[in-house]
């Protein structure tokens, strides 16, 4: 076991940097330089401008080189301006050049700075996933228990009317993009105009305040879309055990029907749901980008557009650094929880 | 003119659409008739949700047919503008229609004074041309590279697993905006990626014909023949662009059949990378599975070759779970090509197809609900018509 943890860990490691080192490689490539040496000096900047623009600001060192100064492994870039005042990478206006560390990277702890928010990124990207994590927080409390009910009741009684029912609203929900239900619930329970007025159609206010009025309806958007999936994993492997030769035995011996379901199936039904659980995190990451943006939630998903649409090359890397270690931690907890949970596998 | 009530709409609405249900009609009595005689297409009539999924998807399909092709649904031209129709509600009669206009906009206005009815249906055309398409060159990337991975195993297999590992790590919309954006595209990037992707229909064509016809050179080369030069040509014609200098545009003009518009072509590469690591997992799954079956044991005592073996042995028997599979991808990248148009990546901003229509309508939505919600509803009943038929196809294919 410790050697399997040891070496997924390892070819996380792995992953992580090759995404990164790819995710740099785009937002650094020329046309991306331009468009943020014209965002950052001006508009109108000539050809030569913008490269002596990039020139100072350490931007036309080959891209490895850059990507080791971003990781902390090679030596931070420095400039020196005509009046003799040194500039570089570790250096800034807390940090003068005589006193100023040759290595700053992500190792280093230093994240470097937002150019759209003109702040450090450790501590936006810190404060957007903690207003995140609680709409998460929120959208598991509601999903996960629902998907699993919603999952047993179907396949307690396979081809029921139940059954058929439940199922049928799984593949519906399945079938409803965040971006297509959102739309459809701010119509009906936000619209001013012919809507029913229960909720609000914005979450902004729900970053300080967050209440029932402002924040049930971002929360289920998410939660629906990926309900219905996990509901459908819970409800193939609950007729699986249903149909199991020790279910059949404790019929046959007279347990009652719902100390069956709860205390022999239930148990065992739910080591495939745990899995599917843990990798539906990626997705739900697709769905907080769409759902963020939809309802104006200023969280991480908002960063994310916002990062990408104005090519803050720095903000962008840390937010696909957290989002890749989201997605590669899940992976590995839902592999080593599979294990874990499954008796088979953890006794032989 | 007077506003037509709801009644109006609905009738006026079920009237545009009568080609469809003509067509509808006739494709359920002909397969209802036939169905023992049509293998799994047929035994899908026995199955209701089958049923309504099928008839969801085609009514769609041949909305996209009767409306690319024919021009008979949409009643205005989906991009242009009439003054006095702005954000003006359903059954609103056209402000100075002239003769031979259709004298309503059936589903209101938008912000910018077009009919929404028509760019709803104007979407589905765009909807059905990508991602069928999109969805098979993702199989096609996926069973080239999943089949050998699952067969052989070993290093190869770790390899391209891992690549398909680092696609998949990516967060879907994170991806987008790095392939999609202006500046991505003026670099090329994607049309390097569509010349590689590109490749490999061809290349899975070449090996599923020549390891079939091995035995009978004079068929197998001039089938080859006939194969590559009708896939190179398609495949130069969609790559390349003379002018660009690029070493992707290698096509003469008097030899490029047709050119795809720039962001057509980069929705189409992405959603087609998006998938194909999926893909690559299932097939290399299934030819893992399949594999220490005894026909393939006994099709290698015979000395069968091994792509022999994986396409022709391997690949038929996989048929069932990648046909569910395929259906219920082509829903999945429906939506990623609604995500696309909602982020406004890729396709301009005026074009009608769905997800673009929705990022426009959302803007305004708690005043005007009504431009947003056509698309919604579209985009919504024809994944939903996918993912039902999957599940139809399944449960039939599951019973024998």
């Amino acid at each position: 076991m410790g050697q399997f943890i040891l070496r997924r860990v390892g070819v996380m490691i792995l992953t992580a940097l090759c995404l990164t080192f790819i995710v740099f490689w785009l937002t650094n490539l020329y046309p991306n330089l331009e468009k943020l040496a014209k965002t950052q000096g001006n508009f109108r900047m000539s050809e030569e401008a913008v490269e002596s623009w990039l020139g100072k600001n350490g931007y036309l060192a080959p891209v490895p080189v850059k990507f080791g100064q971003w990781l902390g492994v090679m030596p931070g870039w420095t400039y020196t301006e005509e009046d003799g005042t040194e500039r570089g990478r570790c250096i800034d206006g807390d940090t003068p050049a005589d006193v100023a560390p040759t290595f700053c990277g992500i190792i280093q702890g230093n994240w470097g700075k937002s150019t759209v928010f003109k702040d450090d990124v450790s501590t936006i990207v810190g404060t957007r996933l903690a207003q995140t994590g609680k709409l998460m927080f929120w959208v598991m409390l509601v999903m996960v228990p629902g998907a699993l009910t919603i999952g047993v009741l179907a396949g307690m009684k396979e081809g029921s009317k139940t059954d058929r029912t439940l199922s049928t609203a799984s593949i519906m929900t399945t079938a409803t993009p965040e971006y297509v239900s959102g739309v459809i619930f701010i119509a009906i329970f936000a619209s001013s105009a012919v809507g029913l007025k229960w909720f609000k159609g914005t979450a902004t206010s729900a970053m300080e305040d967050a209440n029932f009025e402002n924040f049930f309806l971002p929360v289920i958007t998410i939660a629906l879309y990926g309900m219905g999936y996990i509901a459908r994993m819970t409800r193939a492997s609950m007729t699986e055990v249903m149909t199991a030769q020790y279910i059949r035995t404790a019929r046959l011996k007279g347990v009652s029907f719902p100390n069956i379901v709860m205390k022999h199936a239930l148990r065992n039904a739910l080591i495939a749901p745990f899995t599917v659980i843990m990798l539906q995190f990626p997705w739900l990451l697709n769905g907080v980008v769409i759902v963020e943006t939809l309802f104006n939630f200023k969280g991480f998903g908002w960063t994310l557009v916002q990062a990408a649409g104005n090519n803050d090359i720095e903000l962008l890397l840390a937010v696909s650094v957290v989002s890749v270690i989201v997605v590669l931690v899940t992976q590995l907890i839902s592999d080593i929880g599979y294990v874990y949970l499954n008796p088979r596998i953890r006794i032989s | 003119m007077e506003m037509l009530s709801w009644g109006g709409i609905i009738g006026r609405v079920f009237l545009q659409f009568s080609p469809v249900w003509i067509a509808l009609i006739v494709t359920f009595v002909i397969s209802i008739a036939f169905k023992r005689n049509l293998g799994l297409y047929g035994k899908l009539f026995d199955s209701v949700i089958g049923m309504i999924g099928f008839a969801l998807v085609m009514f769609w399909v041949y909305t996209a047919l009767f409306n690319g092709v024919f021009g008979m649904i949409a009643t205005h031209d989906p991009l242009s503008q009439v003054s006095g129709m702005k954000n003006k509600v359903p059954g609103i009669p056209l402000s100075g229609a002239e003769e031979g206009e259709y004298l309503y906009y059936l589903f209101g206005g938008d912000n910018l004074a077009r009919d929404v009815f028509s760019r709803m249906v104007e979407g589905s055309v765009i909807v059905i041309q990508i991602a069928p398409l999109a969805t098979l060159f993702a199989f096609m990337v996926g069973i080239t590279l999943g089949l050998p991975a699952g067969y052989y195993g070993g290093r190869l297999d770790t390899l391209l697993s891992f690549a398909a590992n680092l696609i998949l790590a990516f967060p879907v919309i994170l991806l987008f905006y790095l392939l999609v954006t202006p500046e991505i595209v003026a670099t090329g990037i994607p049309s390097y990626m569509a010349a590689v992707l590109f490749l490999f229909p061809i290349i899975f064509l070449t090996i599923l014909l020549n390891s079939r016809f091995f035995t009978q050179p004079a068929l197998r080369t001039t089938l080859l023949i006939v194969v590559l030069s009708i896939g190179f040509w398609l495949y130069g014609s969609l790559v390349s662009e003379w002018g660009r200098g690029t070493w992707v545009d290698f096509l003469p003009p008097f030899l490029d059949g047709f050119n795809i518009s720039g962001g057509i072509l980069v929705v189409f590469v992405s959603v087609v990378f998006v998938n194909s690591p999926t893909v690559f997992r299932i097939v290399r799954g299934l030819a893992m599975d399949i594999k220490t079956r005894d026909y393939v044991a006994a099709a290698q005592t015979r000395g069968e070759g091994p792509w022999y073996i994986m396409l022709w042995e391997i690949l038929p028997n996989v048929r069932g779970p990648l046909i569910v599979d395929f259906c219920l991808r082509i829903g999945y990248t429906t939506i990623l090509l609604g995500t696309l148009g909602f982020f406004g990546l890729g396709l301009p901003p005026e074009s009608p197809d769905w997800g673009t229509t929705i990022n426009e309508g959302r803007k305004l939505l708690s005043i005007y609900p009504h431009p947003a919600l056509p698309p919604a509803i579209a985009l919504m009943s024809l994944v939903l018509g996918l993912n039902l038929l999957a599940d139809g196809l399944r449960e039939e294919s599951l019973k024998d």
